[in-house]
């Protein structure tokens, strides 16, 4: 396929040649195209279906501020949808399709929207869906997201990687236009750290597009030297490709850098893309300004495009976007489209200019006081309706219209704190206004001064001032610096057809009357009524247009209509890359325990818990069903021995002269009284009076203990106690530090416990030397330190052994292999469970964050003889009702029902509603002792019910069974076993 | 956001645990104070748009608990002190 529309010039490589297809008709290119500028070189104008008429739509920009011409990229995992064709960087065997159509790109079915506009105009949706009220979920919904789109997403997981970083520097630079480049310039020669971004490929920014010349070179030539230099200093980095799309709190900015979007798939070790965070100590935006269109019926033809658009295609990218050429404008900046395409040999058959006054340009048709009221050409633009200044129409056949309203300062990183813009009549259109970002700067068109001269007049000196330099400035080359001349013209008022404003959208001119005439009329109101600049390019092309048509309609002046402000990103960011590295297990990664490779190896079962992964039950060989598993770990445990990895638990080194008075505040119950070589349970409290954790703390020295915690609360509690030490209790004199990492650590419970660890521990561990409750600093295996606690969860004779980290694996393996003839088994956190729930202790399911220590049947343990965090509070009235919530035992008294953690407690005979609830199942198991299903549970005056019978209840598994109220100590109550 | 830490510099916010306002170390003693005044303190909250002094932990640092005054409208941090300074000027002890 030949490229019909290059032409001559430009900075695109004509030696190579890139292949690529649309919608899978294959054409050529160059290194140093876009999508739609290659489209456009083969004189492929149709390039979508817009998002709720289908109307035909082309490209009618060169940046990324497009509205019509988005496309999907490539297939598979890769499929990118919503891509803007005009900054799809062009790479060989680009696969693009075009969106948003059926069957095909020029015969779109769903193009019979467009005939029934009148049904689709603003608010249609929210007056004419409303009844019946249930349709809308599943009718409504469905088929007008089906018939308003956009692209597609691929149900294939992406198999690109995505990286985030973390850069820092004096001044952060936003757009390497001439404003940008000079900026960069200054800072640099300064010595400054300096990171200079823009989202092009290629930077230079609107010198690439124009002909002006910079001191003795053209503008892209200078661009080019320009950067050559910053180059060449260790000091500056420059990033292309890279848009800077937000600024966030205290000088940090984010940035996406596409790392490899515009190679068929990324170099090895390469991500596809990088979110950056910049931490900027001053930033200037450099980011320019986006031209915007006037309003006239059908101005969405593919061919109507905007003046600075059509330019930058034949100046850039040497291509011309028609045989037969128009401008319509109304200031200066347009006419330059018309003399720059004359120069390129373009066929300019007429410069359409709203304003009377002005110079002429000579060698083309140039009617002044003019406007474009209409086009026609199904598939792309064929002719325009002209009306003269005499009234006159005459109709035009042209291919290309180039469109010109004026230039709007890109404001939008300035304003995403809030700042609003203001308006400035001297170019008609929305300057940065105050309170924008701290060390923000603006120069350059973003900042309204549209001229070369000013923008790197502008970039020096705002440069200079927000690094403090006080050198000679550089010399600034010379540039053109002319004024800017416009004439405000939104729209053009003629005819009852349909003016685009916002083309993503399909927003138009009527629309906007419409939310007049009923009286959404704010600007915030026109927005979320029409869905003005609501799309994904945030209306960059459309909201001015349309807010100065509310103007007009409600005769305020455009600064008292104001303006809607710009959120971050500044474009589209894929999921993908916020996402950056944080994805699969990689979001959350586990936690390993010492034993994990001990336990992978005899093939165990592992589960989550927090971050962590534990062992669940270890199948032997012949066990088919879970329970098999877990009911032996528990028989063989209480019968002979068995050790579980408890590593988990939160361990806290507390030390200090004031530590025991420090646990006696954070704790409910007294440690103040602990021996030293002694544990006690302790029970933790939050200020409001609710049990925060639990677990076992040791005096391992006049002045040293051990606390451990709940796996859950590990870090919770830590913070906690900081908070106390720090922020509560200054002038105590107490140190913490979390060792949860530091020890590994097992309970080995058990009528054998002793025995197996009298095999690897080098002390006397005897009952009479090492009782119930003992805690002491240990050797093991011939010199190990260790530390021993005889402390018991499962209500066997017990005892937690630590080891140095490194250290439990080889321990575990020594246990087992010198105990043998004990025959040990290592247990898991369900046969955990299961014998914790039968001795009656709370866990998870009872340290809910709802419950007292008086719920859980521990109301004694809060002493009041001392000030402890959560006292006070937990002796509110709601809190110590005679009736409330007690912790009790359940079994069935069929003992082959099963049970369910969840059900409520009834009366006999009570009917199963609310009001006759008596509380709820927290925990439940099967008991291998017991022979039947036990749980735990909260029942409302449960302390009074013991040995009662009631109905267990759960209307979502259908269980309605009766149960025996029992003491939530189930097994051994007397607590013989674990003091033997 | 950046907090400058009074010992470690300027940090990232992302180290930091935020936990509320600052009043909460103003916790009354136990063995003096009844309901209603641990009521007070742990549930009455100023919500002021504008200045506000916050307690905020360097968990993925050097642990110290800060009192940070940030402004809620422009987020702007104008003083971080160290919490237990903070207490301690205030008397608090053990």
């Amino acid at each position: 396929m030949t490229q019909s529309h290059r032409i001559s010039g430009g900075q695109v490589d004509r030696t190579k040649t890139v292949r690529f297809t649309f919608d899978g008709i294959p054409y050529q290119g160059h290194p140093g195209d876009t999508l739609a500028s290659a489209l456009l070189a083969n004189g492929v104008r149709l390039m979508g279906r817009s998002f709720k008429y289908h109307r035909p739509r082309g490209p009618i920009s060169s940046g990324s501020e497009e509205p019509n011409a988005l496309v999907e990229l490539r297939t598979g995992g890769r499929q990118e949808p919503n891509t803007r064709a005009t900054v799809v960087e062009l790479f060989e065997g680009l696969d693009a399709r075009s969106q948003n159509r059926w069957p095909s790109l020029r015969f779109d079915a769903m193009g019979i929207n467009d005939r029934f506009s009148t049904f689709f105009a603003a608010g249609f949706y929210y007056k004419t869906f409303m009844w019946p009220k249930s349709f809308w979920e599943k009718i409504y919904e469905p088929i007008i997201r089906r018939a308003a789109g956009l692209g597609s997403v691929t149900r294939q997981e992406d198999p690109d990687e995505y990286d985030k970083g973390f850069l820092h520097c004096d001044l952060l630079v936003i757009g390497a236009g001439p404003a940008g480049l000079m900026a960069a310039l200054t800072a640099g020669r300064a010595g400054k750290r300096v990171i200079l971004a823009d989202e092009d490929f290629r930077l230079g920014g609107r010198l690439n597009a124009e002909t002006h010349a910079v001191g003795q070179a053209s503008g892209a030539d200078w661009a080019v030297a320009a950067v050559a230099e910053l180059a060449a200093m260790p000091n500056v980095r420059l990033m292309t490709r890279t848009t800077v799309m937000g600024a966030f709190d205290h000088g940090i900015y984010g940035a996406v850098e596409r790392v490899s979007d515009h190679l068929p798939v990324p170099a090895k070790g390469k991500p596809r893309q990088v979110l950056w965070r910049i931490y900027a100590g001053k930033a200037i935006l450099a980011g320019g300004a986006t031209e915007r269109p006037i309003a006239f019926e059908n101005n969405d033809r593919p061919g109507v495009m905007l003046a600075g658009a059509l330019r930058a295609y034949a100046n850039r990218w040497g291509v011309k976007a028609g045989e037969r050429v128009a401008v319509f404008t109304n200031n200066d900046d347009g006419l330059r489209t018309a003399t720059d395409l004359m120069a390129r040999g373009v066929d300019v058959v007429a410069v359409i200019d709203s304003r009377e006054g002005g110079e002429l340009i000579p060698g083309v048709r140039h009617l002044r006081g003019a406007e474009v009221i209409d086009s026609s050409g199904k598939l792309g633009l064929k002719t325009i309706t002209v009306r003269q200044s005499n009234g006159k129409t005459e109709d035009i056949r042209v291919d290309a219209l180039g469109v010109s309203g004026g230039w709007n300062p890109n404001v939008n990183v300035h304003s995403h704190h809030r700042s609003r813009p203001v308006y400035d009549a001297g170019i008609a259109a929305f300057v940065p206004g105050e309170d924008g970002p701290p060390g923000l700067s603006v120069t350059g068109a973003a900042a309204g001064v549209l001229s070369t001269h000013g923008a790197l007049r502008t970039g020096r000196d705002a440069a200079m001032a927000a690094l403090g330099l006080t050198g000679a400035a550089p010399d600034l080359p010379e540039a053109e610096d002319a004024p800017v001349r416009v004439s405000p013209l939104w729209f053009v008022h003629h005819g009852k057809g349909r003016a685009w404003i916002d083309q993503q959208n399909d927003v138009t001119v009527k629309d906007v009357k419409l939310a007049h005439k009923e009286n959404f009329t704010s600007v915030e109101h026109l927005k979320r009524y029409t869905t003005l600049g609501m799309a994904t390019d945030q209306g960059k092309t459309g909201n001015v247009l349309g807010l100065a048509v509310m103007a007009e309609l409600t005769g305020r002046s455009i600064p008292e209509t104001g303006t809607t402000i710009y959120r971050p990103p500044y474009t589209p960011v894929a999921m993908g890359t916020l996402a950056g590295r944080s994805r699969g297990k990689e979001f959350k990664p586990f936690r390993l325990t010492p034993s994990h490779h001990w336990a992978k190896e005899q093939g165990a079962v592992f589960v989550e818990v927090g971050n962590w992964l534990r062992t669940q039950w270890v199948p032997k060989a012949g066990e088919t069903e879970w329970r098999q598993s877990v009911d032996r770990e528990v028989l063989a445990t209480r019968k002979s021995v068995g050790i579980c990895d408890v590593t988990t638990l939160g361990k806290i080194d507390i030390q200090g002269t004031d530590a025991g008075e420090f646990l006696n505040r954070v704790y409910a119950n007294t440690f103040s009284t602990l021996a030293v070589g002694k544990c006690r349970y302790g029970l933790m409290l939050r200020e409001d009076g609710i049990v925060f954790d639990d677990g076992t703390t040791a005096r391992m020295g006049e002045n040293e203990y051990v606390m451990t915690t709940t796996t859950a609360n590990a870090v919770t509690v830590f913070r906690h106690l900081e908070f106390c030490r720090q922020v509560l209790w200054p002038e105590m004199d107490v140190q913490l530090i979390s060792t949860t990492e530091a020890w590994a650590q097992f309970s080995v419970a058990g009528p054998n416990a002793r025995k197996l660890l009298e095999k690897v521990v080098d002390q006397d561990i005897s009952d009479a030397s090492f009782p119930y409750m003992g805690a002491a600093n240990i050797t093991v295996c011939g010199g190990l330190r260790a530390r021993l606690f005889r402390i018991s969860f499962s209500g066997e004779l017990a005892y937690e052994i630590a080891v140095p980290t490194r250290y439990g694996d080889a321990l575990l393996r020594e246990m087992l292999a010198r105990g043998a003839e004990f025959d040990p088994i290592v247990y898991g956190t369900e046969a955990l469970g299961v014998m914790r729930i039968e001795k009656g202790h709370v866990a998870g399911g009872e340290l809910n964050g709802q419950s007292t220590a008086l719920n859980m049947g521990l109301g004694k343990m809060v002493s009041k003889k001392k000030d402890s965090i959560g006292m006070v509070l937990s002796q509110r009235e709601g809190m110590v009702q005679e009736d409330g919530y007690r912790l009790v035992g359940v079994k069935p008294v069929d003992p082959k029902a099963a049970l369910t953690a969840g059900s409520h407690f009834l009366e006999k005979g009570a009917a199963a509603v609310a009001a006759n609830d008596g509380g709820w199942l927290t925990s439940k198991v099967y008991s291998p002792h017991l022979g039947c299903d036990i749980a735990l549970g909260y029942l409302k005056g449960g302390d009074k019910k013991i040995g009662q019978r009631m109905r267990i209840v759960n209307l979502l598994a259908g269980l309605d069974t009766e149960v025996e109220i029992i003491s939530p100590h189930m097994f051994d109550p007397e607590g013989e076993r674990l003091r033997g | 956001m950046i907090i400058h830490h009074p010992i470690l510099g300027p940090r990232d916010a992302q180290e930091f645990v935020y936990l509320g306002d600052a009043s909460l170390m103003d916790r009354p003693d136990g063995m003096t104070a009844g309901i209603e005044e641990f009521h007070e303190y742990l549930y009455q909250r100023g919500n002021p748009a504008g200045e506000h002094r916050e307690l905020w932990y360097h968990e993925q640092g050097d642990r110290s608990w800060l009192v940070v005054t940030r402004n809620t409208v422009t987020h702007e941090i104008t003083k971080v002190e160290l919490a237990r300074d903070v207490a301690r000027a205030k008397g608090r002890s053990k």
